[in-house]
């Protein structure tokens, strides 16, 4: 129920934010609105000696558009991004899952950032940034790099991410297709999902059906060969490795990602 | 008008809505300024040898006042001598003997999360640290889980014992009886494990001090945790005190109280230093009681025409690691067996099997939802095996009106009831012929969401402790109010409310004029306290009754004052005042003839003993949607009647019926307690113990019908358990009907979309 | 470290340990016991308080977080006239609690969706509730609170 102890520190930019957690070592963490974080350290599964809340960082929050991209800072909350009119036109599909994500209270803090950088393979966010191409610029000691979203994830709860290094940004090209639908399957509406889709025109972006978000690279191929949506989703499922727990055994997602990939493709179809 | 039978808002509100109640965490008085934190060390495995406790690094630890283990306890009485209960005996008592179960542990551990140590410390925050430095040693035993694995009896819980099974009972099999049926189905079906999960979880805090324990505990019943505290610590009750503060929330699983809060009664007594503890979730997910873990073995036989000739109901009852409540819970399932049917040959049967899990107790319903989720299981499978509608079949066997009171061949007798009557209303109220022609436009088109619609008939026990009764004490005060210190232990029901309405009623003394007391042995030695849905019927009745008492005296000292005959006095209810009949200028207040009284004062203490078992009763029916592709069920409609008798206030009745129809539901769709092979908790937390929420429901159709009980005078019976009881069947029958047409005949609960895919997968593949 | 939150228009300063959540700030050292804990997993949102207006688990905030800001707890829902708020009085018409452990979030997150969702439906009420737990109602009662507070306040 309590974390561990540790040392709060607080930055009020990204420079200071990057010295401070260089200073306190490996063992500290990036504190955002806390809501992967706060949950692992309240069970003692996550135990840093140091926080560095960055939360407070106002230059990390905005949605802005660009020419060919919208940028969207780190630390806009999941709130933030469903209500964004911005988003709403332009990425409908990240404004939609962003605002079913978790509960009302978990979407006023958690953010995009915290979301990405946690890499937990049953979160909506990380399969939504693969199916929109999304590049994720990091800060961290060694300057800054852009990590192309299919580069970014490694692992379960892994990232690409030095010690040290966060995100500042995450760019997403205006989708070239109007078409796009996010389905999500939980037993709860609360709950993680068991499986979901994020589907941008073509690309098909997988939920919980490996130790990182996933493409379902042969339902694209075979889109990409101008099969429907029907005959490309009976592939979905090739590729991916989802775990058997409580809430599923391995051939039922297996299923349910071919189901759902035809029912977002299909969805899709019809706003293309 | 009399207030009785009148939506009246609860007078408990404003302060629990602005200020919020003061649970016992929330506790700021003076004796506990001082008061240490408790943490527990609990064990993190199954089964399991103590082979060491090494605590000297907690107690090095700074801000800790003391680290104890059993080895501490050695100012306990002595266990008392093996009771030789056999659990047979239909009460809810411990096994004692081999099954005994210690405080802290002793030299083994029995499931994840018993005690096994305590610490101490200044502040809440360092107790987990130094929890986390008490090293323990476990020499791990075989885990015992499931009812197969404890019947097989490979490892054994209580060696001495000499197996898992701690109780066996129940009649035979009579094969005639069944052979003579022209169909007979059978099937196991499990009533899964499940955790109460009240929103606050356990807590107490205790002081000792000059001579006496005061303890203020989350229960439902002062007056018997006082005595169980007493017998475990080896105290006298008279030097103990019990307050239960608000309470939030307890279905059953905070009667009395528990081993934990006996732990830190003793460790307050032991160390000198006032305590509390406050238990985190994951702590109450595997240290309060679970409920239910009941597998059925049904067999149904009957005539082709629809009716029932023979039941028989098996059961396994997994009771965790230790016997609580004996044989109790099994025991009121095979009392309601046959449900809310006349069913001529009715068998039961069942076994109590120890496992290496969370020990079982009650839980909203408390024996009684199995039964009735074995019976109205069995009915549709029987409907289902001769193709008639399950309503149907409900009709031709339900217990006609006409045979009150019926005495069923498993020794309940039930008081009153209109069984068909209710069927009849809920089939009408939820559109029955409509519901069922949409569910066959939905089939013949193949629609990918399939429309099931679920009944469940049921009857149960209320107050089947009646004979313990219920007191109350009603003082009128000479300045015109009046408190009513009562024996029940309401934590969410209303009673200060129900019982300001009887005072009203029958005196005309105010609402808002009437102070209700409950939950302090100090203030109210005798009582029983709130279970089994018993308040009403045995606590308001025994309120109802001071108050009359209270009226007969103040008549006399009305006469009295007014020096008139108490035959030419009345009491002008509406006006709260006596006065002479046709002289409206002759009479006297409540506050003039409480301060006539004397010394005496204007007060009855009535304990109301003369209340037997009701049965209230009713008819669910639910609506599901089932996505055939991904096995996701939905209930969309919830139609009920829950006739428990006259109702008192129907804002308070509903309350009740929807919090059980919630539980009801969420069995049936969405909750398991699941342990892996090992005895591990795999659903330990409020991520994956799925309670229900707001998004997962629908808005209920509640029904109205009243049949009065004819044991009180309050012709009532007890509503607070029968929501529960009607709900789980009806959901689960609904979902196995929307895939019905499959060939589906059973899913075992809780009906996630796994299960339901499962099912729908296998039907398909066996085409 | 030193944390000041305003809590309900008033000041509340104090020396806390860094891991010191919101909710313990609230309870034990603004002497505020109103919004309890239910769970250790952010699951039921009985700690539901508003930070700078908007709702939050104030189990899954650190006190340090709240520094410098502004926390709204049930106690502050009224003005001080001694009139219950909109949403408060709803609860109690529509019998919205029972044993009232979870009332104090849910009033909370209640008031909150009312501030982004003046008129919302029964499935959007739902929807915006479903962090909020409740064993005791079965929600029936407290849906139809929220809907009464949401048409009192669009008469006015």
């Amino acid at each position: 129920m309590i974390p561990a102890p540790f040392t709060y520190q607080r930055a009020s930019s990204v420079d200071e934010a990057i010295d401070l957690a260089a200073e306190a070592g490996e063992d500290a963490k990036f504190l955002a609105g806390g809501h992967s974080l706060m949950p692992l350290m309240k069970l003692r599964l996550a135990v840093p000696d140091t926080l560095v809340d960055i939360g407070r960082i106002g230059e990390l929050s905005y949605v802005s558009e660009r020419d060919g991209h919208v940028a969207i800072g780190a630390l806009a909350t999941h709130d933030e991004i469903a209500r964004s009119g911005v988003l709403a036109a332009t990425v409908p599909l990240l404004a939609d899952a962003a605002g079913r994500i978790g509960d009302p209270q978990v979407r006023h803090c958690g953010t995009i950032g915290g979301s990405l950088a946690h890499a937990d393979p049953a979160a909506d966010l990380p399969a939504v940034m693969l199916a929109l191409d999304a590049t994720l610029v990091a800060r961290g000691p060694s300057g800054t790099r852009e990590i192309a979203a299919g580069d970014f994830f490694l692992g379960l709860f892994e990232t690409v991410l030095a010690p040290g290094e966060l995100l500042t940004e995450i760019r997403i090209p205006r989708p070239a297709s109007a078409g796009w639908s996010f389905q999500k399957f939980s037993k709860r509406g609360i709950d993680w999902a068991i499986v979901g889709v994020a589907v941008q025109g073509g690309n098909v972006g997988l939920v919980n059906m490996g130790s990182t978000p996933l493409r379902a690279t042969a339902t694209e191929r075979e889109l990409a060969a101008g099969s429907g949506p029907g005959d490309a989703a009976v592939h979905a499922a090739e590729g991916t490795s989802p775990s058997d727990d409580l809430n599923a055994p391995r051939a039922y997602r297996e299923h349910l990602a071919r189901v759902l990939v035809r029912r977002a493709l299909q969805e899709a179809a019809s706003r293309a | 008008m009399s207030i009785l039978g009148t939506r009246v808002v609860r007078t408990e509100d404003p302060r629990l809505l602005t200020e919020g109640g003061t649970y016992v965490d929330d506790l700021r008085v003076p004796e506990l300024a001082q008061a240490a934190r408790v943490t527990f060390v609990r064990s993190p495995v199954a089964h399991a040898r103590i082979t060491g406790i090494d605590t000297s690094a907690a107690k090095e630890a700074a801000g800790v006042v003391a680290v104890l283990t059993v080895a501490d306890m050695d100012d306990l009485p002595p266990p008392p001598p093996d009771s030789g209960l056999t659990g047979t005996e239909g009460a809810p008592l411990p096994l004692g003997g081999p099954w005994s179960e210690p405080l802290l542990a002793v030299d083994k551990v029995r499931f994840v999360g018993e005690p096994v140590a305590i610490v101490i410390t200044d502040d809440k925050y360092g107790g987990e640290d130094a929890a986390e430095l008490v090293s323990v040693d476990y020499e791990p035993l075989g885990a015992v889980v499931g009812f197969d694995g404890a019947l097989a009896g490979e490892s054994l819980l209580f060696p001495p014992a000499g197996s898992n099974v701690a109780v066996s009972t129940g009649t035979p099999s009579d094969s005639a009886a069944f052979d003579a049926c022209d169909v007979v189905v059978e099937r196991t079906i499990t009533n899964q494990r499940l955790a109460p999960v009240p929103l606050e979880g356990r807590a107490v805090a205790a002081r000792w001090a000059d001579g006496k324990l005061t303890v203020w505990v989350s229960t439902q019943n002062a007056q018997i945790a006082r005595f169980v505290l007493a017998g475990a610590l080896g105290l006298d009750p008279a030097g103990i005190r019990v307050v239960a503060p608000d309470v939030g929330g307890g279905f059953g699983a905070k009667v009395g109280i528990d081993r934990d809060a006996l732990i830190v009664g003793w460790a307050a007594k032991h160390t000198g230093r006032a305590l509390r503890w406050a238990e985190t979730r994951s702590e109450n997910m595997l240290g309060m009681t679970h409920g239910r873990a009941q597998r059925h073995t049904v067999k149904i036989g009957g005539t082709r025409d629809g009716r029932i000739l023979a039941y028989r109901l098996e059961i396994v009852q997994d009771t965790g690691a230790y016997p609580r409540m004996g044989g109790f819970l099994p025991f009121l399932t095979c009392l309601m067996a046959s449900g809310a049917y006349d069913i001529g040959h009715v068998e039961t049967a069942y076994q109590v099997v120890v496992t290496n899990a969370t020990p079982i107790s009650a839980y909203r319903g408390a024996g009684r939802p199995e039964a009735t989720a074995a019976i109205e299981r069995a009915v549709d499978l029987f409907a289902a095996e001769i193709g008639l509608d399950p309503g149907e079949v409900r009709r031709i066997n339900l217990v006609p009106a006409d045979k009150f009171p019926f005495t069923t061949p498993c020794g309940a007798t039930y008081d009153t009831g209109d069984y068909v009557g209710a069927l009849d209303q809920v089939l009408a109220g939820a559109g029955y012929a409509e519901l069922r022609a949409e569910q066959a436009r939905r089939r013949e088109r193949g629609d990918v969401l399939q429309l099931g619609i679920g009944l469940s008939s049921y009857v149960e026990i209320t107050a089947a402790d009646a004979d313990g009764g219920e007191t109350a004490r009603l003082v009128v005060h000479d300045d015109g109010t009046a408190t009513v210190y009562t024996g029940s232990s309401a934590h969410g029901q209303g009673h200060h409310t129900a019982w300001a309405m009887l005072v009203e009623a029958e005196l005309g003394i105010p609402m808002d004029k009437v102070t209700v007391i409950h939950g302090d042995t100090d203030l109210i030695p005798a009582g029983v306290g709130t279970y089994a849905s018993r308040s009403l019927q045995l606590g308001g009745v025994a309120v109802q009754k001071a108050a009359v008492e209270v009226k007969d005296h103040a008549r006399k000292l009305a006469a009295d004052m007014l020096e008139a005959s108490e035959a030419d006095l009345e009491l002008d209810v509406g006006r709260g005042v006596w006065q002479v009949r046709g002289d409206p200028a002759a009479s006297r207040t409540w506050a003039q003839v409480a301060a006539h009284a004397g010394d005496t004062g204007l007060t009855a203490d009535v304990n109301y003993t003369e209340g037997k078992p009701t049965f209230p009763f009713g008819t669910h029916l639910a609506v599901t949607e089932v996505d055939t592709e991904t096995g996701q069920a939905r209930l969309i409609r919830h139609v009920t009647v829950d006739d428990a008798g006259t109702v008192l206030n129907p804002v308070l009745a509903e309350g009740q019926r929807h919090g059980g129809i919630a539980q009801g539901v969420a069995q049936a769709l969405l909750e398991e307690m699941v342990y892996d092979a090992e005895g591990n908790p795999v659903t330990g937390t409020l991520v994956d113990y799925a309670i229900v929420t707001a998004a997962e429901l629908p808005s209920f159709e509640l029904l109205s019908s009243e049949t009065p009980a004819t044991i009180n005078p309050l012709g009532a019976k007890g509503i607070g358990e029968a929501g529960t009881i009607g709900a789980t069947p009806a959901t689960q029958n609904s979902v196995v009907d929307a895939v019905s047409h499959l060939g589906i005949r059973h899913i075992e609960m809780p009906l996630t979309p796994a299960r339901v895919w499962a099912a729908i997968s296998e039907a398909r593949e066996g085409r | 470290m030193k944390v000041t939150v305003t809590v309900n228009d008033g000041e509340v300063a104090a020396e806390v340990a860094d891991r010191t959540l919101l909710v313990h700030f609230l309870r034990d050292v603004a002497g505020l016991t109103a919004t309890n804990v239910g769970c250790d997993t952010s699951s039921c949102g009985a700690c539901t308080v508003l930070l700078d207006g908007r709702s939050v688990k104030s189990c899954t905030v650190l006190a340090a977080q709240a520094d410098g800001r502004a926390v709204t707890t049930v106690e502050g829902l009224n003005d001080g006239s001694g009139e219950l708020h909109p949403v408060q009085r709803a609860f109690r018409a529509e019998h919205g609690l029972q044993c009232g452990f979870c009332t104090p979030g849910m009033v909370m997150a209640s008031v909150s969706l009312l501030a982004e969702n003046a008129a919302p439906t029964e499935d959007e009420v739902r929807t915006a509730l479903e962090g909020n737990l409740c064993r005791c109602t079965g929600y029936h009662n407290i849906v139809r609170a929220v809907l009464a507070a949401a048409s009192e306040g669009q008469r006015q």
